[in-house]
């Protein structure tokens, strides 16, 4: 139907090899593209960018952060809020001592920060895995928070130990701050997660990925054909922290604007950032993007048609959606327990075969 | 799937802009009756809400306009405060009341640049007080500090005026809330020569056991506490089981509610709290709310929370806020006034005894005035005492006045860190 590969044929590894390797994946790709960078930048409000785009945006870059620990390289982690939190405060620290620098280079530069704290506790996982490894990242998790909230130079000696982002600009525009345009939040945010997402993807079908597949699939046989569990392991918590660094500065700084350690950056934050990979899909960017807007849509979604079109009180919708929320993740889990990526696989797979299924 | 979430999100685009409805007086009501803080939640979102459908039912709103309270469920969790926020800000939305520390920091920018004001009653960011630093923000009639000094004194009037050599300590919630009196305790601590020891309880605060052991083992001579929520209830229960000797334990107004020390049964008889109005119902303008609200079957919520000390709290932030409605309609000169003159409303406001006779709430709370300077009012503050067999509270003082000499000096420098982060230039000269 859709998916026909009548006429579709590849004469060269480069093109067989390809992210979108079907023409019609590759055109909805660019009209995504298209309508991400060419339209919505022209039409996003307020509500628009700090209720739905932004938070999506920058969720699917500590996702894909996660995934690429979890995911491809088999490494369970609990601590991406922390790790989101040493970016929050990278960028805080950077910001306010370093105010005529661009705001993209201290986000750059917080990712940088997070990817050593990262490799630090991921030493670790050299001699550990699995469960004992996830209480190893948990333990990163309650560390960070614990610091942040305790040394009183992370957040400048402020009387209550918030952190507020000041207003910080690139090319004149504001990109941090209250006056920020609903435009420039979402257009920051999409070209960084834009960048991040052809990085990983790029990343995870070259050396370095295979690398990390094969420790994920069975460590001893990928030590016996030479991949080096050191550099591996460290890589993948490197690149990973990097992401979640990302996230954690666009969060505070782009998002939030103000934060607290213990709430923002919780373990609830790991546990969400968890499951949007679970639901996403293990090993997969799609998957991701996939989960972070399963988690970040839908409840908002769900509260604008129960309070916003029903009319039902608050405290009803807000159980009601807790409701709704869990029964679709385990539905979904139980009809595909490898997430919405690979039911979008199923059907894409179903698609080009109809209407001649085996 | 793709589809399914751009199904998912025009429906979603639809119905956000169709949620406001196009009233008056919008003052939206970002409360939270789910999670962890829920206790504290539910009855001050049914005051604040009660409230406004009493001015509705009996006198047709405010200056002939009505009042529509659009609740929006917060959760006490930031992100959902900040999406609550844009998704009602757009209705026309006078003032902001979000009853957290942590969604108040996230506004604070947000509504200096969307020019709305937001009022923080007995919470919010202390330094806000100043006028001059913070033109769209209002905490009258008090505030941390005022609070945290309010305690002092009163423990000082106890012990004859001098503490010196005493051993306090304080447990709190460890987040912005909780972290803002440590700096006057400490500067307290200096003047008054008591020690001072911090023992951080994290969210949600149902973990305590840590600090109640120290505190057995240190015994402090006082416990202050700035808790909320369930923390509340555990830390008293948790005093109680290891005999601290109840009346020298001291919560903030915001840990002095009924359903804070009722689940601790007798153990908690003689635990104290600051108030910073009265409680119960004896008050006229519980009549007139029985009357036009309750047996109207238009109560907020479940309505069983009426007469409570956080039910009086919301029912007193909305009369202050409904109070400065009407004098902004006086400066303006029209009933359909704007987020803008809502501003300049709050900022002349007066609230006289006379005037809170009038309104059914005598001796209720402190007469007040809010200048262009004075943001913060006069801070002061009652103490009452937990009687848990006749399951009341009674009042011990009346209004103690804060140490302005120490308290002054501290607002002033935390406003001016707050306007050279910002950029901001003061105002009112």
């Amino acid at each position: 139907m859709l998916y026909r590969e009548g006429g579709d044929f590849k004469t060269t590894y480069a093109e067989d090899n390809q992210t979108f390797p079907i023409k019609f994946d590759r055109l909805r790709y660019y009209a995504v593209l298209v309508v991400a960078f060419g339209v919505i930048p022209f039409f996003i409000n307020d509500y628009w960018a700090n209720a739905v785009f932004v938070p999506f945006l920058i969720y699917a870059i500590a996702a894909i952060g996660l995934n690429i620990l979890t995911g491809y390289c088999g490494q369970v982690s609990l601590g991406t809020g922390g790790f989101m939190a040493v970016g929050a405060y990278a960028v805080y620290k950077l910001m306010t001592s370093f105010p005529e620098v661009s705001i993209a280079i201290h986000v750059l530069l917080a990712g940088l920060i997070t990817a050593a704290v990262g490799v630090l506790f991921g030493l670790p996982s050299l001699r550990i895995k699995g469960f004992y490894l996830a209480v190893a990242t948990l333990a990163a998790q309650f560390f960070l928070v614990w610091l942040f909230n305790k040394v009183p130079w992370f957040y400048n000696y402020s009387a209550s130990g918030q952190i507020t982002a000041p207003e910080r600009t690139i090319l004149g525009v504001a990109i941090t701050g209250a006056n920020t345009s609903a435009a420039a939040k979402y257009l920051f945010c999409a070209a960084i997660l834009f960048v991040l997402a052809w990085l990983a993807r790029n990343l995870t079908r070259g050396t370095i990925g295979r690398k990390w597949m094969a420790i994920r699939d069975m460590d001893i046989a990928a030590e016996i054909i030479g991949v080096n569990p050191l550099t591996t392991k460290l890589s993948a918590f490197a690149v990973s922290s990097f992401f979640i660094g990302v996230a954690g500065a666009l969060f505070f700084a782009v998002y939030l604007g103000a934060a607290e350690v213990g709430e923002a950056f919780g373990i609830q934050k790991s546990f969400l950032i968890l499951f949007m990979v679970i639901i996403g899909g293990l090993g997969s960017i799609f998957g991701s993007f996939a989960g972070a807007a399963f988690l970040v849509l839908l409840p908002v979604f769900l509260k604008n048609v129960l309070v916003g079109l029903l009319g039902w009180p608050t405290d009803l919708a807000a159980h009601i959606e807790l409701m709704i929320v869990g029964g679709l993740i385990v539905g979904f889990l139980i009809a595909e327990p490898h997430g919405l990526a690979q039911l979008w696989r199923v059907a894409k797979e179903k698609l080009r075969l109809w209407p001649f299924p085996h | 799937m793709k589809n399914t979430f751009a199904t998912l999100a025009v429906l979603a685009m639809t119905t956000g802009l169709a949620a406001p409805a196009l009233a008056d007086l919008v003052v939206p009501n970002l409360s939270y009756r789910t999670g962890p803080y829920a206790p504290g939640g539910i009855p001050y979102a049914d005051g604040f809400a009660d409230y406004f459908t009493l001015l509705n039912e009996r006198d047709g709103g405010i200056g002939g306009e009505k009042v529509s309270v659009p609740e929006c469920e917060t959760a006490y969790n930031t992100e959902k405060g900040v999406e609550c926020y844009e998704a009602t800000k757009g209705s026309g939305a006078l003032v902001y009341n979000p009853l957290s520390t942590g969604i108040t920091y996230q506004l604070i920018p947000k509504v200096s640049a969307d020019k709305i004001p937001l009022y923080t009653p007995g919470y919010g960011r202390t330094s806000a007080a100043n006028g001059k630093v913070f033109e769209w923000v209002f905490n009258y009639p008090a505030n941390y500090w005022d609070a945290a000094s309010v305690a002092v004194k009163y423990l000082l009037e106890q012990n004859g005026g001098s503490l010196e050599g005493k051993k306090i300590a304080l447990v709190y919630h460890n987040s912005a809330y909780g972290k803002e009196p440590i700096r006057t305790l400490t500067e307290l601590s200096r003047k008054h020569g008591f020690t001072l020891a911090e023992l951080p309880v994290d969210h949600p605060g149902q973990e305590q056991k840590s600090q109640w052991l120290q505190i057995r083992r240190d015994k402090p001579d006082y416990v202050l506490m700035y808790g909320w929520g369930v923390m509340n209830a555990v830390a008293i229960q948790e005093a109680a089981n290891i005999r601290f000797p109840m009346e020298n334990f001291i919560g903030i107004w915001w840990s002095g509610a009924d359903h804070d020390v009722l689940p601790a049964g007798d153990g908690a008889n003689g635990y104290k709290s600051l108030a910073m109005h009265g409680t119960g119902m004896d008050y006229p303008v519980y009549a007139d709310l029985k009357q036009y609200v309750h047996d109207a079957g238009k109560s907020a919520g479940a309505g069983d929370q009426v007469g409570g000390v956080l039910y009086s709290r919301g029912m007193y932030a909305a009369l202050v806020i409904s109070e400065a409605i009407r004098k902004a309609q006086e400066l303006a000169g029209t009933s359909a006034i704007t987020a803008a003159q809502m501003r300049d409303g709050m900022e002349a406001l007066e609230i006289t005894e006379e005037r809170m006779v009038e309104l059914g709430l005598p001796a209720f709370g402190q007469p007040f005035t809010a200048t262009c300077e004075d943001h913060g009012g006069p801070g002061a503050a009652m103490v009452q005492q937990w009687d848990a067999t006749a399951k009341k509270w009674t009042l011990l003082t009346g209004f103690i006045a804060p140490d302005d000499e120490v308290l002054d000096p501290l607002v002033a420098e935390d406003s001016a860190a707050y306007a050279a982060e910002a950029g901001i230039t003061e105002r009112c000269n």
